[in-house]
């Protein structure tokens, strides 16, 4: 299953950059970021290439982070396709609490990466792959 | 109008002998009616039979918060619960509150302590007094209460709080003392100034103002703002409450009431006498407290003292403004606050030492603001919102809780709060007192 990395940032200049002049030295490569923004603080969530070298590079620092297993769906981009997705889950009661996708140009495919509540997590899966999609395992996530 | 005169005037002979005489009945009273001290005393070899002299006083043991804590609640009365009149209790350092209690004798010597500090300020029979510090278990308000009670002043109880109708009050009634924090003063100017209410042209005329540190500088901008006098009152709650030192017209020190409160400066490391002069250690002694009387009692707040006669006639020693602490207490819109309280709930919440830091700051409405920064470490961090929300939520409101302050509880990343040779400075006070 795909693993994102959670990161603690207070919401104050130069607070980002630390972490990724970190995640540079490491080499590692980001394939999606989002920040979620609670005034004094942020929560910086990463799609990177080696999570377990990102996650151990940015312990090490003493950040406060996490690894946690996500869902990472692809979904084609055409309308009414992330409708189908979230039809499926609302149907089975399922709750996203956060979610944010990014499109992979030469494919034309959409990857939906989606945090539900931890054990409604294997579930998720299934229904997702019941209404036709394809859930990304972290390897195939890390090498698009 | 010097409430007291015969006792406040007194010459030094005459003084030494009236707390010669105290001390003498007091050592044996508190032998034989409180077993902790008697403890305290026989290990220190005292035979309460051998004091004579108020110089005796020297070889007794300190007394310190720590001892209250300990004993708490009844350990260091002298006098039985069934006569003690009224209690007090305010939040301790780490979790047993501090409790005192009065009889009615003590009562009474708060309210003759506090009339003389009301006139020490200036007040004069006829006059009106608007007491907007705490009622309840701050003993700022009721001390105040006692004090006009004695004196026969008309007394406008309003407490803390609602400046819109204390303002009112002032207008409608025309009190020419007040008593509240100093910050609370500044901060009504400016509540005034909102309200289309000019404060230079205000009733208060005296202000005697407590319960928290303040300088010269804040004094002229009371002065200043509301056209009045402004003197500083000193107390503590186990001594008594406010009522210990008062300043008179001429600001040049607090009056202490050395007849019933006897002070003694010393320096806190040797814990030997300090040079006269000289910054130490405010020691007090409660010559003639019934309930819970203290000998030698560390009140950590940093002053120095004279001893010659003040203009006004008056012969008591006079003790600067507090010039700091000798732990880390600070004092928050006229509430003790100790770092060791927020400790005890962080730990409360998660098991271990957490590192937090409290920044205190009096911004542009002159009320003390408190933030507590706690670091979020692995062990806090949650990688949802919802769950960092709840945690921060319920830092603020256990922190609430212990203080009775209002707190913002602010999250930040872990190793970001300053240490100096690892230790955490747990305090930054950002306010120009």
């Amino acid at each position: 299953m795909a693993k994102q990395l959670t990161i603690f940032v207070e919401n104050r200049a130069g607070r980002l950059k630390t972490i990724t002049d970190n995640l540079r030295k490491s080499n590692i490569d980001i394939r999606a970021f989002t920040i979620q923004d609670r005034g004094d603080y942020g929560l910086l969530k990463l799609i990177v290439d080696k999570p377990n070298d990102a996650y151990l590079a940015l312990a090490n620092l003493g950040c406060a982070c996490a690894l946690k297993d996500i869902l990472a769906i692809s979904v084609p981009d055409q309308p009414g396709n992330f409708h189908r997705l979230t039809s499926a889950l609302a149907e089975h009661n399922v709750n996203v609490i956060d979610a944010y996708g990014f499109v992979l140009q030469p494919h034309n495919t959409g990857v939906c990466c989606m945090e539900v509540d931890q054990p409604q997590l294997m579930k998720a899966q299934e229904i997702v792959a019941e209404a036709g999609f394809t859930v990304l395992q972290d390897e195939e996530l890390y090498s698009l | 109008m010097i409430w007291k005169e015969d006792i406040e005037c007194m010459d030094s002979t005459g003084l030494k002998a009236l707390q010669s005489d105290y001390l003498k009945k007091l050592i044996p009273y508190i032998y034989h009616n409180c077993p902790v001290y008697r403890q305290k005393l026989d290990a220190a070899g005292v035979n309460p039979d051998r004091i004579k002299s108020i110089d005796d006083i020297k070889r007794l043991p300190f007394t310190t918060k720590e001892d209250m804590r300990d004993h708490y609640p009844y350990g260091l009365f002298s006098a039985p619960q069934d006569r003690i009149n009224e209690i007090h209790v305010s939040s301790g350092t780490t979790g047993n509150p501090t409790l005192v209690g009065y009889t009615k004798d003590d009562l009474k010597l708060w309210g003759d302590v506090m009339a003389r500090v009301l006139c020490c300020a200036g007040a004069e029979p006829g006059d009106t007094i608007q007491i907007a510090y705490g009622y309840g278990l701050f003993t700022g308000g009721l001390g105040f209460h006692y004090g006009a009670l004695e004196m026969g002043l008309r007394i406008i109880p309003t407490s803390a709080g609602q400046t819109a109708r204390q303002l009112k009050i002032m207008q409608d009634f025309q009190p020419r003392i007040l008593g509240c924090t100093p910050s609370y003063a500044l901060y009504m100017a400016e509540e005034a100034k909102e309200m289309g209410i000019d404060p230079t042209q205000g009733h208060w005329k005296i202000g005697v103002f407590g319960a928290e540190p303040w300088s010269e500088s804040m004094r002229r901008e009371i002065e200043a703002a509301w056209n009045m006098l402004a003197t500083d009152v000193y107390g503590l709650s186990e001594i008594i409450g406010p009522g210990v030192a008062q300043e008179c017209r001429h600001k040049d020190g607090l009056h202490v009431f050395s007849d019933v409160f006897f002070p003694e400066i010393i320096d806190p490391q040797t814990d030997e006498e300090a040079p006269e002069g000289q910054d130490g250690e405010l020691v007090i002694t409660t010559l003639t407290k019934q309930g819970i009387p203290l000998i030698r009692y560390r009140t950590r707040d940093i002053v120095s003292a004279r001893y010659e006669k003040c203009r006004c006639g008056r012969t008591s020693p006079r003790i600067s403004k507090i010039k700091g602490r000798t732990d880390d207490m600070i004092v928050v819109r006229g509430i003790n606050v100790f770092p060791s309280q927020i400790e005890h709930v962080l730990v409360g919440i998660e098991g271990t030492q957490p590192q937090y830091q409290i920044v205190v700051d009096r911004k542009a409405h002159h009320l003390d603001e408190v933030e507590v920064l706690v670091e979020v470490e692995q062990r806090f961090f949650s990688d949802e919102i919802r769950h960092l929300n709840d945690l921060r939520e319920r830092i603020r409101k256990e922190i609430q809780n212990v203080l009775s302050v209002g707190v913002k509880v602010t999250l930040v990343e872990p190793k970001t709060i300053e240490r100096s040779v690892g230790k955490a400075k747990r305090i930054v006070d950002k306010r120009t007192l």
